[in-house]
């Protein structure tokens, strides 16, 4: 009945992770128990857990990203004291849970922070700046969502019920084969992760069409902003390389589940070509991170100096030619594997080769930059903070892409040092850039601009403390991945490490009470008119927080930055466009399909792990009767009549009017 | 629907009725009539291509060795069909995307092939196989 789920999987002798766990349920209880009594379940359900408005699923998936970094957060702090501790000692963290902390760490941290983030900026960002009401497809839109949460969801239940993988955050057999991983560990990463990705390919289909297909009148390929471009490449590169790590992940499930020899020692399995495979999406997938951030950043110092991008084209092409070449470098991650010199120096070439469009990108952000009107706001910092340290990390990133060098650094702290380097450096800053510079947009009110900054300098500077002294250890010899140590001259440098730990630390508590702050002082910071930043792309161009059909009337695109056209025409005249016919406005009907689709689907994944063969078709079935009830729905659409739209962009056109007076008369 | 009746009438009076890919609809013919027709030559196509390989490997009707690359000719044809009559993918204008997403498809497909191949011939000359490195070990 209940497969190999006994009361012994619940690890009553080890008291870290089950006081965490008790921690975090009885937060969960509480909130829960708060929205319940405080009667929030009914708006929760229909306006949030059901809602198809790509705002909201962005939002959600933001929110998502955001818890699951403090988890993962907190599994780096135990990392880097263990540490710090552990020089001829012990340490407090045992072997073994030492090891599913780290491989926790990695999964959380690329699958279920920096994906969702990136993945939720770009659904609320992309059909504002796009011109249009909502994503391709509004109810994949929510499944995508949810199928992402039950796989977070997954990967933390495996803290109490059972153990999370030991083998790092990718599961390279043959260690995680079921000879030498017989725990359900490798389970849960697997089927959370299959789930998941079905999620992310999803929400990749849905933003790629939405880009192709559903643009504002008049808004071509070469008039879209920056951030739309890089997400466009960011989402081909999704749609191309998740159903790798899908097959890939599905050969190990067949080796586990049903014996097969894929990627065992014996029977002519072959354990390379797992590290082959999984690496052919693994790159690609660092681009798929880094891409929107790179986006945003174009976004933000464009905005804040005050100037049109420079050299958008060539920023286009750079983005083209990172979308195509992400597929050509794979073999870096695996050099000493012994493919030898012929097939090394290809891709290190090639490795070379992709800095190569990056360093165009960085040039471009400088020349933005250069006489332009430099505003030194919250999210300028974070982007000016990234030119510098993503650079750094680009650096250290080419030196690996030397094979004989990779020969002595592969598999170093100088390798974590590195990767760090560039996804907190580009993908966390570039994540918490979009979180500032667009939470105005999403609430109607701007986030306190004094937490911010310390925020941000508690991050960069800690993030240097953390990180450089990697570098050093690296050269000096330390693996990565290292429960316990016995050379004194690495011990310093680790405590100076766990010291940069805590700054980031404080930066992250900053980044909690700028939360609390921000919204308890949200009248002073109120956006009044919807363009707080004043900036330059179309989703500037409607109210704080956007109205539910995001546009009254679609806007009709004439150039490149649409709204800075709209505000220079505004101010020629001396008053705002005329006041536009408003018609009815269709939007699709909110669906319970993505929170129905995601029980199941968390029913399937559990019963999988543990065995459970009923449950498991129970899930399928259940998951299957979904689809059919969302296939035979018959209606479609809400209709939101004319006089509420008039209502909300009426009230929107006099905050901007005003606005605009107070510009002629400062004037 | 209203798409496809605006763009023939377009064509209708550009004088353009000549130049047509498969898949694009007639103006004489309903559209289910023509749906169909496409689909049973598509099937038919699919079904001789099909047929044609079984007979080519399994009589001596080809020389032998020439077998296989006739094999792969088959079922190269045998996927444009499906592209063409099923999928249909078309020259036009408005699939322009199709065409794109294809390419790059196919481009992604034979980087990772070719790539796996490449690098895994090298490792395999270059290492010894597994199962002599396990005898190794005893």
């Amino acid at each position: 009945m209940l497969g190999r789920l006994t009361l012994a999987a619940i690890p009553l002798d080890q008291p870290i992770p089950l006081i965490a766990a008790a921690l975090v349920g009885l937060v969960l209880l509480a909130v829960m128990a708060w929205i319940v009594f405080a009667g929030h379940l009914p708006y929760l359900w229909r306006e949030w857990i059901t809602s198809v408005d790509h705002k909201r699923v962005g939002i959600m998936y933001t929110l998502l990203a955001l818890v699951m970094l403090l988890r993962g957060f907190s599994d780096a702090i135990l990392m880097r004291s263990q540490q710090a501790l552990a020089y001829q000692a012990p340490g407090y963290l045992p072997p073994e849970h030492y090891d599913q902390i780290f491989s926790a760490h990695g999964t959380l941290m690329i699958f279920f922070v920096a994906m969702p983030f990136m993945i939720g900026l770009m659904n609320f960002v992309l059909p504002l700046q796009l011109g249009v009401r909502d994503v391709a497809f509004p109810t994949l839109n929510s499944v995508s969502f949810w199928l992402t949460a039950t796989g977070a969801l997954l990967v933390n239940i495996s803290l109490v019920v059972g153990e999370f993988a030991r083998t790092g955050w990718l599961p390279y057999p043959p260690l995680s084969e079921t000879a030498y991983s017989p725990g359900v560990g490798v389970d849960y990463y697997l089927w959370s992760l299959q789930i998941s990705g079905v999620g992310t390919l999803m929400s990749g289909i849905n933003l790629v069409t939405t880009i192709l297909k559903m643009r504002a009148p008049g808004m071509t390929y070469l008039r879209m902003p920056m951030f739309c471009w890089t997400a466009l490449a960011s989402n081909l590169l999704i749609v191309a390389a998740f159903p790798i790590l899908t097959a890939t992940l599905a050969m190990l499930i067949l080796d586990r589940y049903l014996g097969f020899h894929f990627f065992t020692n014996e029977a002519g399995g072959n354990v390379m070509m797992f590290n082959n495979l999984i690496w052919a999406w693994g790159h690609p997938e660092v681009y798929i991170l880094i891409l929107p951030a790179f986006g945003i950043f174009s976004e933000v110092i464009s905005t804040f100096s005050e100037k049109p991008l420079f050299g958008y084209r060539s920023m286009v092409m750079a983005t083209m030619a990172i979308c195509l070449l992400a597929f050509m470098v794979w073999l870096h991650h695996f050099f000493t594997m012994g493919a030898g010199g012929d097939v090394n120096a290809v891709f290190g070439v090639a490795t070379m080769i992709i800095a190569v469009p990056t360093g165009v990108k960085v040039f471009n952000w400088l020349f933005t930059m250069y006489g332009g009107r430099i505003r030194l706001d919250t999210p300028m910092l974070w982007a000016i903070g990234f030119v510098v340290t993503f650079t750094i990390g680009g650096m250290t990133g080419v030196m690996l892409a030397i094979p004989p060098a990779d020969f002595v650094l592969h598999n170093s702290l100088f390798l974590v040092a590195h990767f760090h380097n560039v996804i907190i450096g580009g993908v966390l800053f570039g994540g918490f850039a979009g979180y500032t510079f667009w939470f105005p947009k999403a609430f109607g009110f701007r986030l306190h601009e004094g937490w911010g900054k310390a925020a941000f300098w508690c991050w960069i500077v800690g993030f240097y403390v953390a990180f450089m002294p990697l570098y050093l250890l690296g050269l000096m010899g330390m693996t990565r991945r290292m429960q316990h140590y016995d050379d004194p001259t690495w011990h310093p440098w680790l405590i100076v490490a766990a010291v940069g730990a805590a700054i980031i630390l404080a930066g992250i508590i900053c980044q909690v009470v700028q939360l609390f702050v921000s919204i308890r002082q949200r009248a002073s910071l109120r956006d009044e008119t919807g363009d707080p930043w004043n900036g330059r792309s179309l989703e500037w161009s409607t109210a704080s927080p956007p109205p539910a059909f995001n546009f009254a009337v679609l806007p009709e695109v004439h150039g490149e930055e649409p709204y800075w056209g709209i505000k220079q025409r505004a101010h020629e005249q001396q008053h705002l466009d005329n006041t536009p016919d408003y018609e009815p406005i269709d939007m699709p009907r909110n669906s319970p399909t993505g929170f129905v689709c995601a029980f199941f689907a968390t029913l399937v994944g559990f019963a999988l792990i543990w065995y459970m063969w009923w449950l498991a078709i129970v899930g399928l079935l259940g998951a299957y009767a979904t689809f059919v009830v969302f296939a035979w729905r018959n209606r479609v659409e809400d209709v939101i009549p004319a006089e509420t739209v008039a209502r909300i962009d009426q009230a929107n056109r006099r905050a901007r009017a005003r606005a605009l007076e107070t510009l002629e008369v400062a004037s | 629907m209203s798409d496809q009746a605006a763009a023939s009438q377009r064509r209708h009076e550009a004088g353009r009725t000549h130049d047509k890919a498969p898949g694009e609809p007639h103006e004489e013919m309903s559209e289910l009539t023509n749906g169909v027709r496409n689909y049973l030559i598509g099937l038919g196509l699919a079904a001789l291509l099909t047929a044609g390989s079984f007979v080519i490997s399994e009589t001596g009707l080809i020389y032998g060795p020439v077998v296989p690359i006739a094999l792969i000719v088959f079922a190269i044809a045998q996927m444009g069909v499906h592209l063409v009559f099923f999928l249909h993918l078309t020259t036009a204008p408005d699939n322009l995307n199709n065409a794109m997403a294809l390419a790059f498809g196919v481009l992604i497909v034979l980087l990772l092939i070719g790539g796996s191949l490449w690098i895994m011939s090298h490792l395999n000359h270059n290492m010894a196989p597994m199962d002599q490195m396990m005898q190794m070990q005893h």
